[in-house]
């Protein structure tokens, strides 16, 4: 198992994370999750990452995403880098660059399809008919139409994770970062949802980066980068 | 107001929980409400004290009389606009238990003292001239149904008549209106003249003096005058505003404020822990949704924000339901029948309910809010 090299800098690089150390504690003990590691994700591509449980997939994306700071190393998206922010100014990165898909779709169960992808939107400053508007448009982009007066409890998985996505497109944002998008779903509706990633990756440019256990998921991806004990290797252990 | 579909999405969460705790909100507001009421009506008068008027009563007890003479005395005090004296009747109507306040009085006096006392001219110039004529405000006027011209007997264990008996005759010549909502419309006035004229004894003495200053801000100087004025004479005098006398007279039968703000404090801190332990239990399940809008970008104060709004709408629920009810169980009369001499909820203390319910949230939310305010989001969604 080597180490993967990286592609030189490249100033055009949507996604540039450099020397990112992630050190978790435990305790009076020292869990290193992430050592060394750079990563540059060129705009309009369709990443996945894939590993072992445990190797740092969704840590990395936790920390090119801003959920999360790395304890060394710079993260720099779209040309602002992102590790120095305060929380308050990350979170307002995270509204207008970052889409979220979650393997179990963390939608609200109290609010119905469309509310649930309006709820980015109520960080902006549009008007109410505004975004009904654009989370109908959205909703509609996923072929949820129909749908949209239907809570969470009502809708299957499939329907469940279309919306998440939804919620994630909403915002029209520079980065979209699915941890496991199939993870919670059978084979049809797992192949559904990755047509529609493909399709917002092809179709609309937007840069994708999914974290996968599944090699079919990532076959849909135009890049695959295997991480292991939170470094970028070659030749993987399966 | 763009997050207030998701504040009542998620009291929506579990209605048992919500209606619950928003019922223990009502109780405790409808209580507020209703022992304010009870508050007002056994210090009823302390609020709307003329602050221009003094007491004076016998020094020893209010029970001891006082010389009729001591009025023209007062009045040459420097700073005593006029004084005039009231005499304790105690008259019952055909039972101990209907109560109520009888004195007997100068009727110009009386009217010029006291300008809270609404009556037509007519009524006023009936109650000049009339020798048995009595006036009696509304509430106890409607508490027994009685009218202008109605005959009223009333038995005064105090005074017998030098006829013989107990019962004494009276017309009744007006009903009388208060100016101000605190009013007290209870008492039933007559002529003093008819009482010192027909008692078998106590001629030529009075039961208190009620005095008005020229100048309100003088008015404890002017006190110790009278005091000093009465001083080593067999019926020395305790001269202090009207409204401590009248605070007074009500803490003889306890300290009905601090009874009352004790219950009402006793029932908001069980309450406060009721919604405290409603909103701790609401955060705590709802860890990874807080995640979830924080990791899309709801900052940590929106999201702190969120939660004590989620307290203020559940306790502004609870608590303005309880003060509405509390408002419509007091309009709707007092629970005595009649007794309490006024019996309202001061807009005053709706004010403080309201300031109440904003407090009872925050106290109430506050630590939950804190706590999903630090909440760290990549923590927290791999919870």
């Amino acid at each position: 198992m080597a180490e993967i090299a990286q592609p030189q800098t490249d100033d055009a690089s949507l996604v540039d994370a450099r020397g990112i150390d992630k050190v978790f504690k435990r305790g009076s003990e020292e869990v290193h999750v992430l050592g060394g590691l750079d990563l540059q994700i060129p705009k309009g591509e369709f990443l996945a990452l894939m590993g072992p449980s445990g190797s740092g997939k969704s840590t990395l994306l936790n920390l090119v995403g801003g959920l999360d700071r790395p304890t060394q190393g710079t993260v720099t998206v779209a040309g602002q880098r992102i590790d120095n922010l305060s929380n308050r100014r990350l979170a307002g990165w995270r509204a207008r660059h970052i889409g979220l898909v979650f393997q179990f779709y963390n939608l609200m169960p109290v609010l119905n399809a469309r509310k649930n992808v309006e709820l980015p939107l109520l960080l902006t400053k549009l008007g109410a008919a505004e975004r009904r508007k654009r989370a109908e448009i959205a909703l509609e982009v996923v072929g949820l139409g129909h749908r949209m007066g239907h809570f969470p409890r009502q809708l299957s998985g499939g329907e469940q994770q279309r919306t998440g996505i939804a919620r994630a497109i909403v915002t029209d944002p520079t980065l979209l970062l699915c941890d496991e998008p199939t993870g919670d779903l059978d084979r049809k509706a797992g192949d559904e949802i990755l047509d529609l990633l493909t399709a917002l990756n092809q179709q609309q440019g937007k840069t994708i980066i999914m974290v996968t256990h599944d090699p079919r998921a990532a076959e849909r991806a135009t890049r695959t980068l295997h991480l292991d004990k939170g470094r970028l290797v070659t030749d993987p252990v399966d | 107001m763009k997050f207030l579909g998701l504040i009542f999405g998620n009291l929506r969460r579990s209605k048992t929980r919500t209606i619950l705790t928003i019922l223990s909100i009502t109780v405790a507001f409808l209580l507020f409400g209703y022992l304010a009421a009870i508050r007002v009506a056994f210090t009823v008068g302390v609020e709307v004290a003329g602050e221009d008027r003094l007491i004076t009563r016998d020094k020893v007890s209010l029970i001891n009389l006082m010389p009729k003479s001591y009025e023209a005395d007062m009045e040459r005090i420097d700073g005593v606009d006029n004084a005039m004296h009231q005499t304790w009747f105690g008259g019952i109507y055909q039972e101990p238990r209907n109560f109520f306040p009888n004195m007997a009085v100068e009727p110009e006096e009386l009217l010029d003292m006291f300008p809270e006392i609404l009556l037509t001219e007519d009524e006023k110039q009936a109650f000049i001239e009339t020798r048995t004529g009595a006036i009696v405000g509304r509430t106890t006027a409607d508490r027994f149904g009685w009218s202008v011209g109605d005959r009223v007997p009333l038995n005064s264990p105090i005074w017998p008549l030098k006829s013989g008996g107990n019962t004494w005759d009276f017309e009744i010549v007006g009903i009388f209106d208060g100016a101000e909502k605190g009013t007290d419309t209870s008492p039933l006035y007559f002529q003093y003249a008819f009482l010192d004229e027909a008692r078998q004894y106590g001629q030529g003495l009075v039961g208190w003096y009620t005095i008005r200053v020229t100048d309100p801000a003088r008015a404890a100087d002017i006190a110790a005058a009278v005091d000093a004025e009465f001083a080593n004479s067999p019926n020395e005098t305790k001269t202090e505003p009207e409204g401590a006398f009248i605070q007074g007279f009500a803490n003889q039968i306890g300290n009905i404020g601090f009874i009352i703000m004790c219950i009402v404090a006793a029932v908001f801190f069980t309450i406060l822990l009721v919604a405290a332990n409603t909103m701790a239990y609401t955060v705590r399940e709802r860890t990874n949704e807080l995640a979830v809008l924080k990791a899309i970008g709801f900052t940590d104060s929106t999201v702190l924000g969120l939660v004590l709004g989620e307290a203020l709408v559940l306790t502004a629920i609870g608590g303005l339901l309880g003060l509405g009810l509390a408002w419509l169980l007091v309009a709707a009369g007092d629970p005595s029948g009649g007794q309490l001499p006024v019996f309202y909820l001061p807009v005053s203390d709706v004010l403080v309910g309201i300031a109440l319910i904003v407090v009872l949230a925050f106290i109430a939310g506050f630590l939950p809010a804190r706590s999903a305010q630090k909440l760290r989001v990549a923590d927290a969604l791999r919870r």
